[in-house]
């Protein structure tokens, strides 16, 4: 085995503890003794937290992420409350006070920032440190004295308005003070606020009793021994017997600096996060990246992420091209979310705003090419999570921005998290309460899907899941983790799917073994397998090299498994339409093999329930039908109404067009199941709008396509794709659809998910106007599924593998013991 | 490994390990207990109690990778090495030692 390196990382702050989890997180323990050095002598806390503890929300033990024997238990050496004092890049080496010195492989600097102060006259009492009752407001130390000291003050002066500032009036004025805050510009929160918001934020923390003052440029303290006041340039005065000191922040790079790394306003650092001399990484607040320096958390944890994967050798390490910035204010009964850029900037930005001061809400977003540049959403937090990510994804928007502003009124929204009680049930179908997702959080699971993996909450039908992620951020406090797997098609191979897709293309991937060997370096990740290998037979067809291993058990044995290891059988009925004869032999065979239960279900079929496995090639024989495909992920009925051969009403023939459609697209797999009716008439009987594709025939000889509807655990109307003349033209489209969905859906994404995040608008420019030219090649790719399709029910007389259809193997001898 | 027997234990030859398809398990009835018999795509072979102890899922059902099998019925995770549960709080599954012997023979040993 390769000998260690050595990783040094310079700062325990957020940043550096963070680049820890993330290389413990990618084996890095099997490449690196990993050692840091930590200014302060603690383990590793949320910074961002230190505004709750203030205002008493948050007992400071909770903002604790990592204590120090986390360290230890990790096998990382942690020099808490020492500093490096400089680093000799020739020698490879750290020096640390009381005489440490610590050689590296790879260093990471991770100093972070240090609060900016300005010149004022009598800041400083005779020893150098701050006047007595002038703080700022950095560490946990700092938040310590503050509460301390201001249980003997009455009156706070807090130079500066920005976020910060903001939360320390407010979290003081918590612990009684009457609090001030001093602002040199004219509205608050001006970095990132416009003026319409900045008043309304005025207006909200004034009716909350914060004195407010603007344009006031400070120039001096006033006191001897201890802080009495605050002076202006104006001329006036504040008198106070605390002071905070709030106007930004430094990054630290004096240690750099003296080091001979190159830096500017922050540590100069590549896309890989490397500085400039060998071997020397940095991330954080202290960095400058592109010319931007960062003050928020999320972009100090993407460069951690970024740089974890390069340390650790990661095949295709991401790359950090900077981040979009998003500023919450944390103070309770405020709900402020600021994102992107505050006003337009190019000519053909549109600015789209709601304003009601009355409430305090303001709402504002600046669209440009149709994706959300920026977005400042004041006094209602209910539609924050669905613009966020909009916002960190760039996705497209929808056409109707005001879907965005505001919350759906038909359905449950806003449900207030934090209000809801420990043993409020959250996942109704595995049972996980409220409290318990929370203690999941607290333990650390601070991603939505290993969250959803610990507890199981939202593994079921998936509905809860939104609730899940806003619990998430709300016991996390923001300090939520984005899982990238999200992103990938699969959990195991780190590709969204176009990625994907391409890399299989590209390298003439035919086998699920095949995409795991080249794409996940030989890892088989079994949650991963039965996805890839629809996605495989998507993308292949024929030439798609099955094996079967990757396969669910339900399609391994062509059935779907029941609660006891039984299956259920059943038949293809193509339209629902079924004759006298077919439904003889249905019944013969259920007497035959005494099935326990005969089901009639949702889709115009009859289930044979409870059939062991060794009973399923009989039983197919004996019933001569192909198989219904109620057990896969693919195309799984057709329902239909009686139409125009019987029904009074009807008027078109939807029970030859479901027969046709059914024979057609049988067995199309596909990410997830695909549920189809047609309708002969407006009436709708077959409830053609609540299926994944409906069709519903109207007066004039036309067909209406709907695609993206459900009637599940999700309700959902379908959106009308096209409306079209003849059944040919249905089944075309239909198989447009079917193909695109296929290729761009990600696994186990319904249609209705799967359209409303596409959009009926993108979806008929694609498939009815083909705008992008794609029409051609989806219409062939369906064509040859369809041709490549074979009943798989004839392995009834040809298992694929041993004991296909045997439920228990006996050994062949037994050797007595020697 | 079958010749490292101990007394109060009884080999059991299943047959060649053709008799299981790569990557997939089987179910066995050894005497009066059921066992799952798993391959991997590398040829190494587990023993597992035949059923979960979630809710008796059968686990030679289930798909496998990487040291780990997902059971089919609620896809609670479990080692195939040691049988623990992975990322979930079930019982721990009984396991068995099972080898191949060097005719390519499956040999699962149990206590009489």
């Amino acid at each position: 085995m390769m000998e260690k390196q050595r990783l040094v990382i310079i700062g325990n702050g957020m940043s550096g503890a963070r680049l820890i989890e993330e290389v413990l997180a990618h084996q890095g323990k099997d490449i690196y003794d990993i050692v840091v050095f930590g200014d302060e002598p603690y383990g590793n806390y949320n910074r961002i937290l230190l505004s709750n503890v203030l205002a008493g929300e948050h007992d400071p033990a909770d903002i604790f992420i990592n204590p120090l024997n986390w360290y230890q238990e990790q096998g990382v050496t942690l020099y808490a409350g020492n500093r490096v004092q400089s680093i000799d890049p020739v020698r490879k080496l750290v020096h640390a006070t009381d005489g440490i010195e610590v050689p590296y492989d790879k260093l990471v600097i991770a100093t972070g920032s240090k609060p900016y102060i300005p010149n004022l006259q009598n800041l400083y009492a005779e020893q150098g440190n701050l006047k007595t009752g002038v703080f700022v407001f950095r560490s946990f130390d700092d938040c310590d004295a503050m509460i301390a000291y201001a249980q003997r003050s009455q009156r706070v002066v807090v130079i500066g308005g920005g976020v910060l500032g903001l939360e320390a009036a407010r979290g003081l004025q918590n612990r009684g003070l009457e609090a001030h805050v001093v602002h040199v510009s004219k509205h608050l929160m001006n970095v990132q606020l416009d003026m319409s918001a900045g008043r309304m934020l005025r207006l909200t923390l004034e009716r909350m009793g914060v004195k407010l003052h603007f344009q006031k440029r400070s120039n001096a303290l006033l006191g001897t021994e201890c802080v009495t006041g605050v002076a202006f340039e104006d001329g006036s005065q504040l008198d106070c017997d605390m002071v905070v000191i709030s106007t930004g922040i430094l990054p630290n790079v004096d240690l750099a600096k003296n080091a001979g790394i190159a830096v500017d306003r922050g540590i100069l650092v590549q896309d890989d996060l490397s500085c400039s001399l060998p071997d020397v990484y940095a991330v954080g607040e202290c960095t400058q990246h592109r010319g931007r320096t960062y003050g928020l958390v999320a972009p100090l944890w993407e460069q951690a992420q970024c740089l974890a994967e390069h340390l650790t050798l990661q095949s295709t390490p991401r790359f950090y091209q900077g981040s979009r910035e998003l500023t919450k204010l944390k103070i309770m009964g405020i709900d402020l979310a600021v994102m992107g850029d505050k006003e337009e900037v190019e000519d053909d930005d549109e600015v789209i705003v709601y304003s009601e001061p009355s409430r305090g809400i303001y709402k504002k977003l600046i669209v440009r090419e149709n994706r959300l540049a920026g977005a400042i959403l004041l006094g209602d937090g209910t539609v924050t999570p669905r613009v966020l990510q909009l916002f960190d994804r760039h996705e497209e928007l929808p056409e109707n921005r005001s879907e965005l502003l505001f919350s759906l009124s038909h359905e449950q929204q806003g449900l207030n998290i934090a209000d809801l009680p420990d043993d409020t049930q959250i996942c109704n179908c595995n049972g996980v309460s409220k409290g318990m997702i929370v203690e999941a959080v607290k333990s650390g699971k601070r991603s939505l899907k290993v969250l959803c993996d610990a507890t199981r909450a939202g593994s079921g039908c998936g509905t809860c899941m939104k609730d899940v992620q806003a619990i998430l951020e709300f016991a996390s406090d923001g300090a939520v983790i984005e899982d990238p797997s999200v992103h990938y098609y699969v959990p195991g191979v780190p590709l969204a799917k176009p990625e994907l897709i391409k890399a299989i293309k590209e390298q003439h991937l035919y086998s699920v073994s095949a995409v795991f060997n080249v794409l996940a370096a030989g890892k088989e990740d079994a949650g991963s397998k039965a996805g890839l290998a629809s996605l495989l037979k998507t993308i292949w067809g024929k030439e798609y090299e099955d094996e079967r291993d990757s396969r669910f058990i339900n399609d391994r044995v062509h059935a779907n498994i029941q609660k006891d290891g039984t299956f259920s059988v059943v038949p293809r009925i193509y339209g629902g339409v079924i004759t006298p004869q077919e439904l003889l032999r249905i019944a013969n065979v259920a007497n035959k093999y005494n099935v326990p239960m005969v089901k009639l279900t949702g889709g115009q079929r009859i289930d044979l329930v409870g059939l062991s496995r060794e009973q399923l090639p009989a039983v197919w024989n004996d019933l001569g039908m192909p198989s219904g495909h109620a057990y896969t992920k693919s195309f799984r009925t057709c329902k239909t109404c009686l139409g125009t051969e019987f029904c009074r009403y009807g008027v078109g023939d939807s029970t030859t067009l479901g027969i046709n459609v059914e024979k057609r697209y049988q067995g199309i797999e596909s990410p997830h199941k695909m549920k189809l009716a047609v309708s002969g008439c407006p009436r709708n009987c077959a409830e053609s709008t609540t299926k994944d594709i409906g069709v519903v025939a109207i007066e004039g000889g036309k067909w209406e396509v709907y695609v993206g509807g459900a009637a599940g655990a999700t309700v959902r109307k379908g959106d009308k794709l096209c409306v079209v003349d003849t059944q040919e033209a249905v089944l075309l489209y239909m198989g447009r659809f079917i193909q695109y969905y296929r290729e761009h859906a990600k696994y186990l994404e319904r249609t209705y998910g799967f359209v409303e995040r596409v959009g009926i608008e993108r979806l008929r420019q694609l498939l009815i106007d083909d705008v992008d030219g794609i029409c051609q090649q989806l219409d062939h790719d369906i064509q040859a599924s369809v041709d490549a399709y074979v009943d798989p029910w004839q392995e009834a007389s040809q298992p694929v593998t041993p004991a296909q259809f045997m439920d228990v193997l006996q050994p062949v001898e037994k050797i007595t013991a020697l | 490994m079958s010749s490292m027997m101990t007394s109060g234990r009884v080999v059991y030859n299943l047959g060649p390990l053709d008799r299981l398809p790569r990557g997939e398990g089987r179910t066995f009835l050894v005497e009066k207990t059921m066992v799952a018999i798993f391959r991997t795509r590398k040829d190494d072979v587990y023993a597992l109690q035949a059923q979960c102890s979630h809710k008796g899922g059968p686990l030679a059902d289930g798909i496998i990778g990487n040291g780990t099998v997902i059971c089919p019925l609620h896809s609670f995770k479990f080692c195939l090495m040691d049988g623990q549960p992975v990322g979930n709080s079930c019982a721990s599954l009984k396991t068995y030692v099972v080898s191949v012997d060097e005719y390519g023979n499956v040999l699962l040993q149990m206590n009489e």
